[in-house]
């Protein structure tokens, strides 16, 4: 095993059409959990299935460690790479059985008999589905077939394991499940992992690094805590965790991270250009006693808090949790704790 | 270990060259070698004195009376059953479409045979009931009007389907939209529904038509004792007296054909542009109207239709094979399976004829598979630019008449194939290879049905587990692909076996099939014995039908023709 290496990679479908995959440059450290995130037609899948061999690039190359796996020459068909792929489809087999959709790729290579059987014993025991062996794909649940679909990749002790948005087809409380059992795969095969998905949550529930595409483009890649606190981009910024994206004046100096008298300051100042954009997530808006004032847009009650949206005066929204009830078109006061540039 | 590999996608080098010389093969080699002969000739001036002959126009006088006056036969039967059939509340809707489709793909040697059996003053079944005209009376079908309404009988079903599959398709709002607009059933039928359906109705027409200048079957029994020539039986008389000229000539007059089959073809792509007239279509969704009181009215029209269409001559040919002779009365003593010994257990030239269809049948079902299911992979994954091209090369031998495909295979092969010099004229391999060519399309449409609706993961999956093309193949492709394989395979069986029209001028001493053996057996006036060898394809047909309507639930849309 080695590290996943995607070296300024492109992709054009027809010719001299829009690039849906443009210039990306990207590794993955040996046994890393990347997460792919970006909405739908930010070209994601289009990487994901680069790599798998599905498409060739336009541009630049694929490495696996030393070897090169696709330039836009030639290229490693998908059927020696070693790789493994979850499709969002499950893709599961019909005509076989449970254990021989996941006995297939030991059969393709040759392996038989008492070992293949053991082989796949331990794969399906991995994902809890041991006496599902002889059922067919048909008689499972989503989320069985899903498991059956890991047991697949497990099986092979693949290089890279991709997932494409495995929990798209999945209801809320079987995904959180899933979750569990992607992460208990991730921590026992040490297989290089990566996740396509279009859910923040997930990306950061589950993945060590977090890469946001759109457009095409590759914005950012850290870790799930680090693109969290300091997003770069509006388009990161609007797409990691909750939170308002605020134009306010430019503040001078290249700090990024506010405080409240810092913000007080910038909101308190006479309205100039340019203006930058600021980052304001809830939970740092506090309703306090004296501060900024603000109008009361829409609650939503959420159980353990209430969801507020607010409006400064200057029209601008912004969202903030309420432990206690408010209405509608109340003027609360409120202070912004912490305030991240873009 | 590393394999470059051109291109991502799933299919191996070899596929392309392998998929391009096949439609070279079957579409492009004999339809190109009949275009150039028929332009030389035309060239050289040899085709003037064709041209100038008062009888070729007189053929094609005939061609264009016989198949104008079908098409609208087919147009009133076809049209009226789709209309009840989908739109009111009839009862029984499934088996009469079911048995409606039957007389399309019943042989015309057949339909005209039991016909025959049906009227003029030697009808075994008029005869055991007394209602023979006298003898030396005409047989009515030996006529123009005959040969029409048996075209009519024969493509009914091509304007069912057509009409049905454009009714299932429309707009069920459109109805509902009218209803609620204050218009009664009937004004929605006028102003809504036949207009809407009119697209449905003209390409159907189309076809019907197209298919009635082709067939050689019915003009063969019903139009050579009366003198009536339509062009696929003037080539055929053509070829039997054989001269200096026939191949100019033939050329000539199989380009005719091929020219009234393409205006034809162009009418029914110019008023379906844009959609497959076949897979659209939402199952029954179409609003039903109440026939109230009507309606056993209705029904009764229907079932007697039927029975006029299709249970008479059944009847009649089972009644013409019981009989000991052709005219003599039939009743409880005179009744005799004579026939169906002769053929089956006596003539060692029936026992050819079978052996010759079922094999050459079995062959082309089965190595057409092969080759369909290749292509048709190909059609559904490549992004290639011919892919268009090379659906419709696949398309155009069936959508011609046969008559014309043989000709070219003759043409093809008249003289023995370059380079290797082997000459495969008069063999069965020359009516094998023109089976491939013209059944192509009919093997291909299931499997391409298939493939598209196959999920490409299941194929990538396979690929990741570190499968090859034959392996993809073998495991999982064939596999996935098989209940419609199995279709292709009875549809090609069932056409191929039947066949007369390719045959009837490729075939030569000791390779006759079944058509071609229950026309010359009417030929050679062993009328009964020609009744008995139909009754038992009637049966198989039957068979086979029944077999793919138990399939169609698991088979995908638009493989089972009858079904819409």
């Amino acid at each position: 095993m080695a590290k996943l290496i995607l070296n300024r990679l492109s992709k054009t479908f027809d010719l001299g059409g829009r690039a849906a995959v443009n210039d990306v440059s990207l590794t993955v450290r040996e046994g890393g959990f990347l997460a792919l995130l970006g909405p739908s037609g930010c070209g994601k899948t289009t990487v994901l299935r680069m790599i798998a061999g599905f498409e060739q690039p336009s541009d630049g190359s694929i490495l696996l460690g030393e070897r090169v796996l696709a330039d836009a020459a030639e290229m490693v068909s998908p059927e020696h790479r070693n790789m493994a792929m979850v499709f969002q489809s499950y893709a599961l087999w019909p005509h076989m059985s449970v254990a021989e959709n996941v006995g297939y790729p030991l059969k393709v290579r040759g392996i038989s008999g008492e070992k293949r059987d053991r082989k796949v014993r331990e794969a399906l025991a991995a994902v809890h589905l041991e006496t599902y062996a002889n059922r067919r794909p048909a008689d499972l649940s989503g989320g069985q077939r899903q498991r059956v679909a890991l047991a697949r990749c497990l099986v092979t002790e693949p290089d890279v394991v991709l997932l494409d948005e495995p929990l798209a087809n999945l209801d809320r409380h079987l995904r959180q499940e899933m979750e569990e059992t992607f992460r208990e795969f991730h921590a026992r095969s040490g297989a290089t992992m990566i996740y396509v998905t279009h859910d923040q949550a997930e990306a950061m529930a589950l993945a060590t690094d977090v890469a946001v595409m759109s457009e095409g483009k590759l914005l950012q890649v850290a870790t799930p805590e680090e693109i969290y606190a300091r997003p770069e981009g509006r388009l990161v910024g609007g797409l990691v965790g909750q939170g308002a994206i605020l134009s306010l004046p430019s503040p001078f100096g290249d700090r990024r991270l506010f405080d409240w008298p810092a913000m007080q300051e910038i909101l308190a100042g006479p309205a100039r250009e340019p203006r930058a954009d600021i980052l304001v997530r809830p939970q740092d808006v506090e309703i306090a006693a004296e501060g900024q004032a603000a109008t009361v847009l829409s609650v939503l009650f959420e159980g353990e808090r209430y969801a507020l949206r607010l409006a400064l005066p200057d029209g601008q929204a912004l969202r903030a949790f309420s432990r206690h009830p408010v209405k509608v078109s109340d003027h609360l006061s409120i202070v912004i704790r912490a305030a991240w540039r873009l | 270990m590393t394999r470059p590999q051109n291109q991502g996608n799933s299919q191996p080098r070899w596929l392309f060259p392998f998929v391009v010389t096949v439609i070279f093969c079957l579409s492009v080699l004999p339809l190109g070698r009949l275009a150039a002969t028929g332009i030389m000739s035309a060239f050289r001036g040899g085709a003037s004195e064709l041209l100038s002959d008062p009888g070729l126009w007189r053929s094609v006088y005939d061609t264009l009376s016989t198949s104008f006056f079908g098409m609208i036969a087919a147009v009133v039967l076809g049209g009226g059953f789709a209309l009840l059939l989908t739109l009111f509340d009839i009862r029984g809707k499934a088996l009469l479409g079911f048995l409606f489709m039957l007389p399309t793909m019943i042989p015309p040697q057949v339909t005209a045979l039991a016909w025959i059996g049906m009227t003029g003053p030697s009808s075994a079944l008029l005869k055991a009931i007394g209602l023979a005209p006298p003898l030396g009376s005409p047989q009515p079908l030996y006529s123009i009007g005959g040969i029409a309404l048996l075209y009519g009988v024969q493509n009914a079903a091509l304007v069912y389907l057509s009409l049905r599959a454009g009714l299932l398709a429309l707009p069920r709002d459109a109805v509902e939209a009218a209803r609620l607009s204050g218009a009664s059933s009937f004004q929605v039928l006028k102003d809504v529904i036949l207009p809407l359906s009119l697209p449905g109705f003209a390409a159907g027409a189309a076809i019907a038509f197209v298919s009635c200048v082709g067939n050689f079957g019915i003009p063969a029994i019903l139009g050579i004792p009366a003198g009536i020539y339509t062009l696929p039986t003037l080539i055929y008389s053509k070829f039997a007296a054989f001269g200096p000229r026939t191949f100019a000539d033939i050329s000539v007059l199989s380009g005719l054909i091929a020219i009234l089959s393409v205006i034809g073809l162009m009418v029914e792509a110019r008023v379906l542009r844009g959609r497959d007239y076949r897979v659209i279509g939402l199952s029954g969704q179409v609003a039903v109207f109440r026939l109230g009181a009507w309606r056993w009215l209705a029904e009764l029209l229907l079932w007697l239709t039927i029975f006029l269409i299709l249970a008479m001559p059944l009847i009649a040919l089972v009644a013409s094979s019981l009989a000991p002779a052709y005219g003599v009365p039939l009743s409880p003593a005179t009744v005799t399976f004579k026939a169906y010994e002769e053929i089956l257990l006596r003539q060692a030239a029936t026992r050819i004829a079978f052996t010759n269809s079922l094999s050459l049948s079995l062959a082309t079902a089965f190595g057409l598979l092969v080759v369909t299911v290749l292509t048709g992979y190909f059609l559904v994954r490549s992004k290639s630019r011919f892919v268009g091209l090379i659906s419709a090369l696949a398309e155009i031998p069936y959508a011609l008449p046969g008559i014309v495909l043989a000709v070219a295979f003759i043409l093809l092969f008249a003289a023995p194939i370059p380079v290797i010099g082997i000459s495969i004229y008069g063999t069965i391999w020359i009516i094998l290879i023109a089976y491939f060519s013209s059944f192509f399309a009919v093997s291909l449409k299931p499997v391409v049905s298939a493939f598209r609706q196959l999920d490409p993961s299941l194929e990538e999956a396979a690929r990741l587990s570190g499968a090859g093309f034959a392996r993809r193949l073998a495991d999982i492709i064939v596999p996935l692909v098989a209940p419609a394989a199995g279709a292709s395979v009875i549809l090609v069986f069932l056409i191929a076996c039947n066949e007369l029209t390719v045959s009837a001028l490729l075939w030569s001493a000791g390779t006759q099939t079944l058509g071609v053996l229950i026309y010359n057996l009417d030929d050679s006036g062993s009328f009964n014995i020609a009744a008995a060898l139909s009754v038992l394809v009637v049966i198989m047909v039957i068979a086979m039908m029944v077999v793919l309507e138990l399939m169609a639930k698991r088979l995908p849309k638009g493989v089972v023709p009858w079904r819409s």
